[in-house]
């Protein structure tokens, strides 16, 4: 189910450029599939409706943005499909979980299979960059210690901080944080990232280095990414983008003036 | 404004998709997952994460280990006047070695005695196991310090010391002397308010000390320790005893001694003795004497009261202030919390996390806590002459209570976990 039935799933760049991995998508089972998800808040006559009616698909290993204005949803949603709020009305299907009145419990533990980005880092600051990145191991009984450090390691070696592994995050640069955090976020072979404006604390060029290796590492390991973002100097890494409006998903013609910069 | 310049891949290889990790170099081996169990796990990584977010803030950490162990040494000096104050106020009845007492029903504590008839003792003599009972005097005398002449309360023990009824230790090589008229001997532990007795017994030998109004000589000292109504004692012969209160009748006494023959069952006797003897004698052993005497202090009067209170007191401001630090690391800390919680970490495991930290507070509280009251109990036992000692039960009881103070303030502060929202993250 296409949110934009008639458009092409990859979107272009704003210079026209050909989009990296213009491919079809691996097959498989869709990471996300939402349908008639309606969202508000409040209660009674303050009852605020934020989404109305959403219905969207993730394919496997498909980048897709979320863009709007502020107010339209889109953090909303993605707090929706990473299970850490409860679903009021609608379907919502993420790693093969209905989220529609799933249990604390469900949730929780489907949460171990996503990998989250926050704008802020997150990250423990009385814990290494090693360490932090290994918490993301420490839920599954299955792993030692030993081999979880060894995968943190190689993590942050991925994302080129190899050498800062015993650093704490205040002695590393925004973008390493923000960097760590990709790590973080990868560390446990995620089915699906969620990533909510991972560029707006960073400067011009940390920002562009965080997008990019956070698409490389996806691409590389086929794990879709819905990254919520505000800023118009990473539409093209996108595979499709998705504009939301005023809790609805807009055609992508009036969401093409949304990211004029 | 332009996009950020990103890189075009490498020309995919044929037959590849441009991220297949055999391209990239990348191609993360999937960890063999074997489904050990590791139980320990469990506890043991909260109680890391725990252990590494205290370690992080050093003030913090030293502010709620110095409020573990205010309430620690506050706990162990409470706990430790109340039973210095229970063990001092039977000194006297635990320092005296007999098999058998008999005691007046009526005696609540033994420095208001209740007098029973001097011919109990020689009832008691009727059952052939007791081989001697003597009668036990105790009354209450001025003395005047031998060196500035001041006066002060002395308790006076009289009984016949010869017949080996009864003893008080140091007490068997005086016997020959205390034989003499106007001889008493002098217990080492009384206060220093009496004179510095040991030493001028050590300079001069024996020397004469007025008391009652009568000059009495010291012979020797015994060890008896200071109580509540008398902080010095003095032992002495019957015949001496009369000579000094010449208004006490011979044939009321306070206390009947009892020494059995060898070999006989002293639960047996003591049950013979309760058949034969009217109902105006209570018959105990030495345990039970000791027992009844503290009952008295711990029942009839708020002493115990007032320091479990103390204790309490203690705990409580105790848990207060670890209440405070783990709230304030939860609080300054929720949105990596929440950042956890979004990872999947269960409330409960956070909550073990703070659990273990209050606990790990609780350890490291209790050490020095412990050994400063250790030290504590010396310098002020030395000061105040009460027995403080420090033993592996009040130890290990006041460790119990610090465990449980920590752990209701780790239970209380587990509560702000859940403002950690991780919707509110984003």
């Amino acid at each position: 189910m296409d949110a934009l039935p008639g458009r092409p799933m990859h979107a272009s760049t704003p210079e026209g450029a050909p989009v990296i991995g213009r491919l079809p998508a691996p097959a498989g089972p869709a990471p996300v599939e939402i349908s008639g998800l309606s969202y508000a808040y409040g209660e009674g006559e303050l009852r605020r409706p934020v989404l109305r009616d959403i219905a969207l698909t993730v394919r496997p290993g498909e980048i897709v943005l979320l863009t709007g204005p502020s107010g339209s949803g889109k953090t909303t949603l993605l707090t929706l499909i990473g299970a850490l709020r409860a679903m009021q009305e609608g379907s919502c299907r993420v790693l093969g979980q209905e989220l529609m009145g799933a249990a604390e419990g469900e949730r929780v533990a489907l949460r171990r299979r996503i990998g989250f980005i926050f704008q802020q880092h997150n990250l423990l600051g009385f814990l290494t960059a090693q360490q932090n990145v290994a918490m993301a191991l420490e839920l599954d009984p299955a792993t030692t210690e030993a081999g979880r450090l060894a995968r943190a390691t190689a993590m942050l070696a991925a994302v080129g901080l190899g050498d800062r592994g015993g650093s704490r995050p205040d002695q590393l640069s925004g973008g390493q944080r923000q960097r760590v955090a990709v790590a973080r976020a990868l560390a446990g072979d995620p089915g699906l990232i969620l990533a909510d404006e991972p560029t707006a604390a960073l400067d011009r060029q940390s920002g562009g280095e965080v997008v990019r290796l956070l698409r490389d590492l996806a691409r590389r390991r086929g794990v879709p990414i819905l990254l919520v973002t505000h800023d118009p100097r990473i539409l093209d890494i996108a595979d499709r983008i998705i504009a939301m409006e005023d809790g609805r998903i807009v055609p992508m013609k009036e969401a093409g003036a949304v990211p004029s910069p | 404004m332009t996009a950020y310049p990103l890189e075009a891949p490498a020309p995919p290889a044929p037959g590849l998709l441009p991220w297949a990790p055999e391209l990239t170099g990348d191609a993360p081996p999937p960890e063999s997952r074997a489904p050990r169990a590791r139980p320990g796990a469990a506890l043991l990584l909260p109680a890391r994460l725990a252990w590494r977010q205290l370690r992080a803030e050093r003030a913090r950490l030293f502010s709620a280990i110095a409020g573990v162990m205010f309430a620690c040494v506050l706990v162990f000096m409470q706990l430790g006047f109340r039973s210095a104050l229970f063990d001092s106020a039977t000194a006297l009845l635990s320092a005296m070695r007999a098999d058998i007492f008999l005691m007046h029903p009526l005696t609540t504590v033994s420095f208001k005695p209740e007098m029973l008839p001097r011919v109990r003792a020689s009832q008691a003599m009727a059952l052939p196991e007791v081989r001697a009972a003597v009668p036990v005097y105790l009354t209450q005398a001025t003395w005047r310090n031998p060196e500035d002449g001041t006066r002060r309360a002395v308790q006076l023990i009289g009984f016949d010391i010869e017949s080996g009824v009864m003893d008080f230790p140091g007490l068997a090589p005086l016997a020959e002397a205390l034989k003499r008229q106007d001889s008493m001997a002098f217990d080492l532990r009384s206060r220093p308010e009496f004179g510095p007795v040991p030493r001028l017994l050590a300079e001069r030998g024996p020397f004469e000390v007025q008391v009652a109004n009568r000059m009495m000589e010291v012979v020797g000292l015994v060890e008896i320790g200071p109580s509540f109504r008398a902080d010095g004692n003095v032992v002495m012969s019957e015949l001496n005893f009369r000579r000094v209160v010449k208004e006490r009748l011979p044939s009321q006494v306070d206390l009947v001694a009892i020494r059995l023959a060898p070999g006989a069952d002293r639960e047996a006797a003591v049950a013979r003795l309760r058949q034969i003897m009217p109902p105006d004698v209570m018959v105990l052993t030495q345990p039970q004497l000791v027992a009844h005497e503290r009952s008295y202090w711990e029942e009839a009067t708020p002493i115990g009261f007032i320091f479990m209170f103390g204790s309490i007191m203690g705990l409580i401001v105790g848990m207060v202030i670890v209440y405070q630090i783990l709230f304030s690391d939860i609080a300054s800390h929720l949105k990596e919390y929440a950042t956890l919680k979004a990872m999947g970490y269960s409330n409960l495991y956070l909550g073990r996390a703070v659990l273990s930290a209050a606990l790990i507070l609780a350890v490291l509280g209790f050490l020095p806590g412990f050994m400063l009251s250790a030290l504590l109990y010396d310098v002020v036992g030395k000061g105040t002459f009460l027995p403080l000692a420090m033993d592996t039960e009040r130890a290990l009881g006041v460790f119990a209570m610090i465990f449980t103070m920590c752990a209701a303030a780790g239970l209380l502060a587990m509560r702000k976990l859940r403002d950690a929202n991780p919707a509110d993250m984003f």
